[in-house]
């Protein structure tokens, strides 16, 4: 408590002095109920928008390039591993540097399936890859719940450091530096023959990343997400009105585990391979930076997220190929845009992306948006004393 | 039990590598309650300028001081300019610059100087002084457990017997305090970091032969710098040095007996029991902070 900016203690009195019911979002029960069209029911509002999201991608990859349909199925996973990562972070003020080994452990989990004689079908295996991931979110998050702020990031980042040694520890079963391959085979027969096979994989990212952000959309505005939050905004208040703080935190964990073990099994399933080069500090900070850049908290933005960090490497690329810069700035150039964002970010605007465009709707609407906190957990501007 | 012994050295020489690294760590920490995340990325960016000295026929006593000294520089740059403002913040957003910092140097290392492994001199021999036929300690493990051992002393006389350091530790202890009394506490803070910076790029140099210069060559002696200071219970100077060396032995003992691709798990291990167990580390003298 004694860490809080004055000036969200100030408004934690405000909020405390008017009347409960503008502080909660007042919740509808008993006669009420009956009045309500469809629309009002949260699900169905993701529902029809992950429909409308569908059938929009569903005509965008139809009418794109083969490359264009490549570069849409690697936004895919990202937006999955992005959105969880801003689950965690954001909702519940968890930090995870270790969301790219995460991810190695869904590529590889991918990876050892799909080698079998006859593999499982992808849907299945990307359902194990979630599965596998989850139980090692569990055992990180066990161990996370304990930890606060920069000590869960060092953890973290250990863990992210670490585990690429493991494949060539391993390297007889898991490859050493090289990897393993990854197949998935042709799309089905019944597209068509000549059905291009990089718009079978974005169809593919793409339902799992609507799913995804369906399911995490519910899960925020659920009980469950209200959780999250109480438990991010004061630990010591959510455990008197009675939520299980620690086995809150690893929940969160384990829900944003498994969304980085399903963008790992894409991500191999996509790339074709899984590699320990693949799974760096460096794809976890990206994940991050994604994160942050969109607004953390939103799933809006991990989406605007996820769209730059394939739009970045992919602009960096061309650029250096265009005044011919070689491939030492081609393959460095994003870090260093990632890296920039995420002071640049921090420090201008926090709530990232998303913030802007809510402040922008808010003029729209007629409204000001909130000063002091939004989704996001963290606190715009604080103005810090002149020393 | 002969290899035993030589492993025990090289894990002590190791160690005094990590120590350095958690002493910056530690020095970072009691100014401004933030964990340095780009403090491994800094210690990487200098040996490269150190490199690219010895590259251009300067001695290795020219590179070694201008490491430290642009160490300095960076580490005042760092956080006067883009630390001081989410300093007082959420400590979150502290942790996101710190990353954003370490990423940057690390696209801008890779960027200016190539991802290649280069091959970093040493300033002395790499061959073990035998005893008998126990193969002991080599020159170059000497210097590095000297200069470490210097830096630390010198620090400590500077944080305990100059008015600097007495204004250092004030500004540190308590900003608001030490202000009505006239410190100048930013100057201060800014003069910490740049301390600990110098810590760290001397690790950086040190660690440069055995792990050769790369982009990423210092995420795992960060990690294990980190551990190190953690140990310590990240605000004693005396536990990061302590915590460097045991860690550093260690690690050796895994590396030589289970592999050297286990050696960040162990860490890792390491780490997370004693957060478990002791999470104030071995030697933390102050209250727990409930945030």
């Amino acid at each position: 408590m004694a860490d809080k900016p004055v000036e969200e203690l100030a408004h934690a009195d405000l909020a405390d002095g008017n009347n409960v019911q503008a502080t909660t979002p007042s919740p509808v029960v008993g006669p009420s109920l009956s009045r309500r069209g469809p629309l009002q029911y949260t699900l169905v509002r993701h529902l029809g928008l992950a429909v409308l999201g569908g059938l929009a991608l569903l005509l965008l990859t139809s009418s794109v390039s083969a490359y264009r349909d490549f570069q849409i199925a690697n936004v895919g996973y990202y937006v999955v591993a992005v959105a969880g990562l801003t689950v965690l972070t954001g909702l519940n003020g968890q930090i995870s540097l270790g969301h790219g080994a995460l991810m190695m452990v869904g590529a590889y989990t991918a990876a050892l399936l799909l080698q079998r004689e006859d593999p499982l079908p992808v849907t299945l295996v990307l359902v194990l890859c979630v599965v596998t991931a989850a139980a090692v979110g569990a055992l990180v998050g066990a161990a996370a719940a304990r930890l606060r702020g920069p000590y869960l990031a060092g953890a973290t980042l250990a863990f992210a450091v670490g585990l690429p040694g493991l494949t060539s520890h391993y390297s007889g079963r898991l490859g050493g530096d090289n990897g393993l391959s990854v197949s998935t085979g042709p799309p089905p027969e019944s597209l068509g023959f000549d059905f291009p096979g990089e718009r079978w994989q974005a169809w593919i990212t793409l339902s799992a990343a609507l799913i995804t952000l369906l399911l995490l959309a519910n899960l925020s505005t659920s009980r469950v997400g209200r959780t999250f939050r109480a438990v991010r905004d004061d630990e010591v208040s959510a455990e008197l009105a009675g939520i299980h703080v620690a086995r809150t935190q690893v929940l969160a964990f384990v829900v944003s585990a498994a969304c980085a073990g399903l963008a790992g099994g894409l991500l191999a399933v996509v790339s074709g391979q899984a590699t320990p080069g693949a799974f760096s500090v460096a794809l976890s900070l990206s994940i991050l930076a994604g994160a942050v850049l969109g607004g953390l908290g939103s799933l809006a933005g991990a989406v605007y997220g996820a769209v730059a960090l394939v739009a970045l490497p992919s602009f960096s690329s061309s650029t250096s190929d265009r005044f011919d810069l070689g491939t030492d700035v081609k393959s460095n150039l994003p870090l260093l845009v990632y890296g920039a964002l995420l002071v640049v970010v921090m420090l201008a605007a926090p709530q990232g992306l998303q913030g802007g465009v809510r402040r922008l709707l808010g003029l729209f609407k007629g409204r000001t948006p909130s000063p002091v906190r939004n989704d996001s957990g963290t606190d715009v501007s604080v103005s810090t004393p002149e020393r | 039990m002969d290899r035993f012994l030589s492993v025990t050295i090289s894990g002590l020489s190791g160690g005094m590598i990590y120590a350095a690294v958690a002493l910056s760590l530690v020095l970072i920490w009691r100014a401004t309650r933030v964990v340095n995340f780009a403090q491994g990325a800094m210690a990487m960016f200098t040996t490269y300028l150190a490199f690219t000295v010895l590259e251009h026929g300067g001695s290795y006593w020219v590179a070694f001081p201008i490491a430290l000294l642009t160490g300095l520089v960076l580490g005042a740059f760092v956080e006067r300019v883009l630390v001081r403002p989410v300093e007082n913040g959420p400590p979150l957003n502290a942790v996101v610059v710190t990353l954003g910092v370490f990423i940057f140097l690390q696209g801008l290392a890779g960027l200016l100087f190539g991802g290649r492994f280069r091959s970093f001199p040493a300033p002395f021999s790499n061959k073990n002084y035998n005893l008998g036929n126990v193969s002991t300690v080599s020159p170059f493990e000497i210097f590095i457990v000297l200069s470490v051992a210097l830096v630390a002393a010198l620090l400590f006389a500077l944080f305990q017997y100059t008015d600097v350091g007495l204004r250092m530790r004030a500004a540190a202890f308590s900003g608001e305090v030490a202000r009505m009394l006239g410190v100048r506490v930013g100057r201060m803070l800014t003069l910490g970091w740049a301390l600990a910076a110098v810590a760290g790029s001397l690790a950086g140099i040190l660690v440069a032969p055995s792990v050769f210069l790369h982009p990423n060559n210092m995420d795992g002696v960060f990690v294990f710098g980190f551990t190190a200071a953690v140990i310590g219970g990240l605000d004693s100077p005396v536990g990061a040095i302590v915590g460097g060396l045991g860690l550093g032995v260690l690690l050796s003992y895994v590396a030589s007996y289970a592999g050297g691709d286990l050696q960040t798990l162990s860490a890792l291990a390491v780490l997370v029991f004693i957060l478990m167990v002791k999470p104030n580390g071995l030697f933390s003298t102050t209250a727990t902070r409930r945030v």
